[in-house]
């Protein structure tokens, strides 16, 4: 099996359970999902529902306990720590809350940074039309220090970009930010994902975050619980809500 | 806060024990210093009063200053024995005898002496194998000559004294109590008496000392006094116990400066090891911000976050100080070990002490060292604001301005203090100066550090690790700065050392090719020592008349007394030829032969005594009286003929020995000297000690020893770049800790284990190799500096030892790769998702 087309990455009955014995605890239940090529899909839940975990285990962070993950065409259940590193250098970018930028290179080296790393030349042209849309092309030269924090987390997006990834993985990439910053990045990646056709994926508990989402997939403790198609914020808002009272499948 | 530092000590083992080993390894040195020496001290105080176990009281010749004692004669035996209360008196005789191994070179010590004896039987050697010596041709050997000769009862022996090589018959072994070899690994032979007089002393029937032994009910200093009286002045006269004590003093004396040397080096690791500490501490205590910050928004208050961090450097400094102690004793053990029995010494080891100084200086040190060390880092984190604690822990570069000024002062005045030392000649000074110039040098690093840790790490950032390993060296220029400081204190010390070595070798050659104008150097070994092997002067005059020789001068040589001053004089053969060989010029008179009242001196010692061509002079020799001399001439300032009295072929003597000690030979036009070196040589076939060179192997026998002293600091030195290499792997290692996130980061956007583990190389190798650069610079300075001090001295051209240099500059490379190993093993073996979520 491999994942077909249209999908950029795919999970098929996922188990990640912690610790073992009596001490075990289940943080993805049997989780299977399709995330379709082109589109912004946000997966919500509340804390410990295990939404971060199934990033994780999608992302070639993790490993799983059981089950099969896919990227592109790559099977990445089982994949050794060079096999791994290269999936997360060619066919993967990450947003992640904080803490993204090298504090020694300047922005533009951040960008190029994993190019450089992989030994790859920059495409010139895509460089551009993605500095453009992130607005940083006259902070290129700064250091992160120099940068505000949104324009940080731009600089993040950039370089998850620049490398034409089947897969940006992105983790509460607007938690640390105020809500002009943040509205800036989540448009930029809604942009991306309409204009480029860029997958993305993204982990938030923000329902105002997700509302810029093609999908919004929710996690409870461990299982998909609701799917949303193009929601507002307000729609999201209610099924979290509600979340309480939706009973899980039982797992076997 | 005592409980909340302990805990937080323990629960970073790591930290503890990188910090911790810098001291350890000093203390080590420290307190393994003194063991050693303790131990050998006890050891030596053993063997004298060992040797002297059979001496009640002995009677030596008094000798009178600047003169050589005459020998006893049998009356003096005589006399003792009629003394009351004397059991017996045994005639001593006692000369320099060395022996030749059956590979036809002279059998040598590592300082122990090598002598003959007459075989008495009353003394304390007991014949183990064969029997004691009874026909001229015998002699028996002790066991240690035995065991290191090869040498068994029936063999021949061919042996060196007053004269040249004469073989005779072992016929017996002879061991001391215990069935030891030998009391301190010297080598000797005994002779019947008559034959010692004759090689030994010289003479027939004269003896160099009476060994008296006391009668029951007469005590040693009773004795000693009855046999004074009897004999009058012009002996002295000691019981056993005092002439142990004195020898043992004497060794002791010694001992005491090669402690001194070893406590040298001890404060150079200590001085390296402080840099490391402050480093470590320094770092620690930026990644305690929080920590510290959080105890602080609290209510601690800002003496309780000192109080934890010099608590912390104090438990560290127990801890190592105790580890270093016993270590310590450790090496000290071993040491002696080595030195009693791989020295050649073949020492009776007293039992391994811990001397008090040991414990309290290791203790001292360690904790004293440490505290001062965590001082400065103390102080600055209880400068951290609360808030701090709640912000990101980046703390900003603080401005260089400050700390680059101090050092330009500190450096400035330690460079005053060296140039005073060296004017002045003072030791104390001069090495003041070199520790302050390197605290100073120490405080200009950070700011050098950036245009060179950016100049060196470009040579190894082609790659995206590369960069990232030079910006990384480059991020923190106190830490890197500080990391290359201690690298650098070893290394300039070894420049330094080298340059002086390579100044003194290149000026020798120099001097060797320009002014000496002989082609064959006769000398014989122990030129240093001060006792060197002689030849007599019918060989001088065969060499003559050797063919292809144009002319040969030879001289002995000898102390002076002039007053009270000993000065060095040499009986020259043949003055003119020895100026010519020399290139000798006139100061003041005309260089002609010197009448027996006449001496000749060279221009800066005539100045500093104050002396002119006709002054008179009234000089002692060995022999004879004080006789007037008047200043024959006076030749200008030479770098070959220094500090030497030249005195007239007729002086020579009344020297200790008329031999003639070295000679110079020049070969007539077209003949080859090695032809001439062919003929020459077999003259000497007889007395393995006198060497023929030529003019090169002369020069490289001269500075052959300077390779040895260079061996021996870089080997004591290499503690200090251990120790150095600790504190670039402590760096690397909390840098690691401290970038746990960018690590992972780097890794989660897809950096390669290999790709993480070249990135903290290239960091390595950026301070080590920046450190050695520091280190050469310094050192060169250093070198320079003293080889212009030395200008007077005779180190008149300056080498620089490049060749050395690169090697260190290489050395400094591989270590920087062998200590990036552990810390890039630790970095790549991160867990990413771990790194992540690092706080």
């Amino acid at each position: 099996m491999s994942a077909s087309d249209g999908v950029a990455a795919r999970a098929v009955d996922v188990w990640k359970s912690y610790g073992s014995g009596d001490a075990a605890v289940t943080a993805l239940a049997g989780v299977s999902v399709d995330l379709e090529k082109s589109r912004f899909t946000a997966i919500m839940g509340p804390s410990g529902s295990g939404k971060s975990t199934l990033m994780h285990c999608l992302a070639g962070l993790d490993d799983v306990t059981s089950g099969e993950v896919w990227v592109g065409d790559t099977l990445v259940t089982g994949l050794k720590d060079r096999g791994l590193t290269e999936l997360r250098r060619d066919k993967v970018g990450f947003i992640f809350q904080q803490f993204n930028l090298l504090p020694t290179l300047t922005a533009e080296e951040n960008i190029t940074l994993p190019l450089a790393i992989g030994g790859k030349k920059v495409d010139k042209a895509w460089f551009d039309v993605v500095v453009d849309t992130v607005g940083l092309r006259d902070r290129l030269t700064h250091r992160p220090t120099q940068l505000s924090g949104g324009q940080q987390q731009r600089v993040a997006c950039a370089r998850a970009l620049v490398s034409r990834p089947d897969v940006v993985f992105a983790d509460e990439p607007t938690g640390n930010l105020d809500s002009q910053s943040g509205a800036e990045v989540l448009g930029f990646l809604q942009r991306s994902a309409r204009e480029f056709g860029q997958t993305i994926v993204m982990v938030t508990h923000d329902p105002n975050a997700a509302s810029y989402a093609d999908r919004v997939i929710f996690l409870k403790d461990g299982h998909i619980v609701r799917e949303l198609l193009s929601p507002s914020a307000e729609e999201v808002l209610d099924t979290m809500k509600h979340l309480d009272s939706v009973v899980a499948v039982p797992h076997v | 806060m005592f409980k909340a530092t302990l805990k937080s000590l323990l629960s970073r083992k790591l930290r503890l024990v990188l910090s911790a080993l810098a001291v350890v390894l000093g203390v080590m040195f420290v307190s393994g210093s003194f063991v050693l020496t303790d131990t050998l001290q006890r050891s030596f105080t053993d063997l004298f009063s060992s040797a002297f176990a059979n001496v009640d009281v002995s009677v030596t010749p008094k000798a009178e200053k600047g003169k050589q004692p005459e020998p006893l004669t049998p009356q003096a035996i005589t006399d003792v024995k009629s003394v009351a209360g004397v059991a017996s008196a045994v005639g001593d005789v006692q000369g320099s005898a060395r022996p030749i191994g059956k590979n036809g070179k002279v059998i040598t010590t590592s300082g122990s002496p090598r002598f003959g004896f007459n075989w008495t039987g009353t003394g304390q050697e007991k014949i183990r194998d064969g029997k004691a010596p009874a026909a001229e041709n015998e002699v028996a050997v002790g066991g240690y000559l035995a065991s290191t000769g090869g040498f068994k009862v029936g063999d021949d022996i061919a042996l060196l004294t007053l004269e040249p090589k004469k073989t005779f018959k072992i016929t017996g072994v002879y061991e001391y109590a215990g069935g030891r070899d030998s009391l301190g690994g010297e080598l000797s032979v005994a002779f019947t008496e008559p034959v010692a007089q004759q090689l030994l002393l010289g003479k027939k029937d004269v003896f160099s000392g009476i060994t008296v032994t006391a009668a029951q009910g007469t005590t040693d200093e009773a004795l000693r006094d009855a046999v004074a009286a009897k004999l009058g002045s012009g002996y002295d006269v000691k019981t056993g116990a005092v002439l142990a004590k004195e020898q043992a003093d004497q060794i002791n004396e010694g001992l005491k400066f090669f402690n001194y040397v070893l406590l040298g080096f001890a404060g150079i690791a200590l001085f390296v090891g402080i840099f490391i500490i402050l480093n470590t501490f320094s770092i620690i205590v930026a990644q305690r911000t929080r920590e510290l910050a959080l105890l602080r928004s609290m209510g601690a208050s800002r003496g309780q976050v000192i109080g934890s961090v010099v608590l912390e450097a104090l438990v560290i400094g127990l801890i190592a100080s105790i580890v270093g102690l016993g270590a310590g004793i450790g090496i000290g053990a071993l040491l002696a070990k080595i030195f009693s029995s791989v020295g050649g010494t073949d020492l009776q080891l007293a039992g391994i002490g811990v001397p008090m100084s040991a414990v309290i200086s290791s203790f001292a040190v360690g904790m004293i060292v440490t505290v001062v060390a965590a001082v400065m880092p103390a102080l600055r984190a209880s400068r951290i604001a609360p808030v701090a604690a709640m912000r990101e822990a980046a703390t900003p570069d603080r401005p260089l301005t400050k700390i680059t000024i101090t050092g330009a002062l500190v450096a400035a005045a330690g460079g005053t203090s060296l140039a005073f030392g060296f004017n002045q000649a003072s030791l104390p000074l001069i090495f003041g100066g070199i520790l302050v110039a390197f605290v100073g040098v120490a405080l200009l690093t950070p700011i050098l550090s950036k245009p060179m840790v950016s100049l060196i790490g470009r040579l190894l950032s082609w790659s995206m690790p590369g960069l990232l390993g030079r910006r990384n060296s480059a991020r923190n220029p106190r830490r890197t700065a500080i990391t290359a400081a201690a690298l650098m204190v070893g290394i300039s010390l070894i420049t330094g050392v080298s340059v002086v070595l390579t100044s003194a070798t290149k000026s020798i050659e120099k001097l060797a090719s320009g002014q000496l104008q002989t082609d064959l150097i006769v000398s014989g070994e122990g030129q240093m020592e001060g006792e060197a092997a002689t030849f007599k002067r019918e060989v001088l005059t065969k060499i003559e008349k050797t063919d292809g020789v144009k002319s040969a001068v030879g001289w002995s040589q000898d102390g002076v007394l002039e007053g009270e001053n000993q000065l060095f004089a040499v009986g020259v053969t043949d003055m003119p030829a020895l100026a010519t060989m020399f290139g000798l010029k006139p100061k003041s008179g005309t260089i002609a032969p010197l009448k027996d009242d006449q001496f000749a001196l060279p221009e800066e010692m005539a100045a500093e005594k104050g002396w002119s061509v006709g002054s008179k002079v009234t000089l002692q020799l060995a022999k004879g009286e004080p006789k007037t001399y008047s200043v024959g001439f006076i030749w200008a300032k030479s770098q070959v003929l220094q500090g030497a009295l030249v005195m007239p072929e007729s002086a020579s003597k009344d020297f200790r020995s008329d031999q003639i000690a070295q000679a110079f030979v020049q070969v007539a036009p077209g003949v080859s000297a090695a032809d001439v070196q062919k003929r020459v040589e077999p003259l000497f076939a007889d007395n393995p000690e006198i060497t023929v060179q030529d003019r090169s192997a002369f020069v490289k026998q001269t500075t052959s020893q300077f390779d040895t002293v260079l061996l021996m600091i870089q080997i004591l030195l290499a503690l200090a770049i251990l120790i150095a290499v600790l504190g670039v792997i402590n760096t690397l290692a909390l840098s690691v800790i401290e970038r746990t996130r960018e690590l992972g980061l780097l890794r989660a956007i897809g950096m390669r284990r290999a790709q993480v583990m070249r990135m903290i190389t290239v960091e390595s190798v950026v301070i080590s190799v920046f450190g050695a650069v520091l280190g050469l610079a310094v050192g060169l300075a250093l070198g320079i500096a003293t080889v212009q001090a030395l200008k007077d001295q005779g180190i008149s051209e300056i080498g620089l030892p490049w060749m050395t240099m690169v090697q260190y500059l290489v050395v400094a490379a591989f270590v920087g790769v062998i200590a990036a190993i552990l810390p890039a093993i630790r970095a790549a073996r991160l867990n990413v998702l771990d790194a992540i979520a690092y706080e």
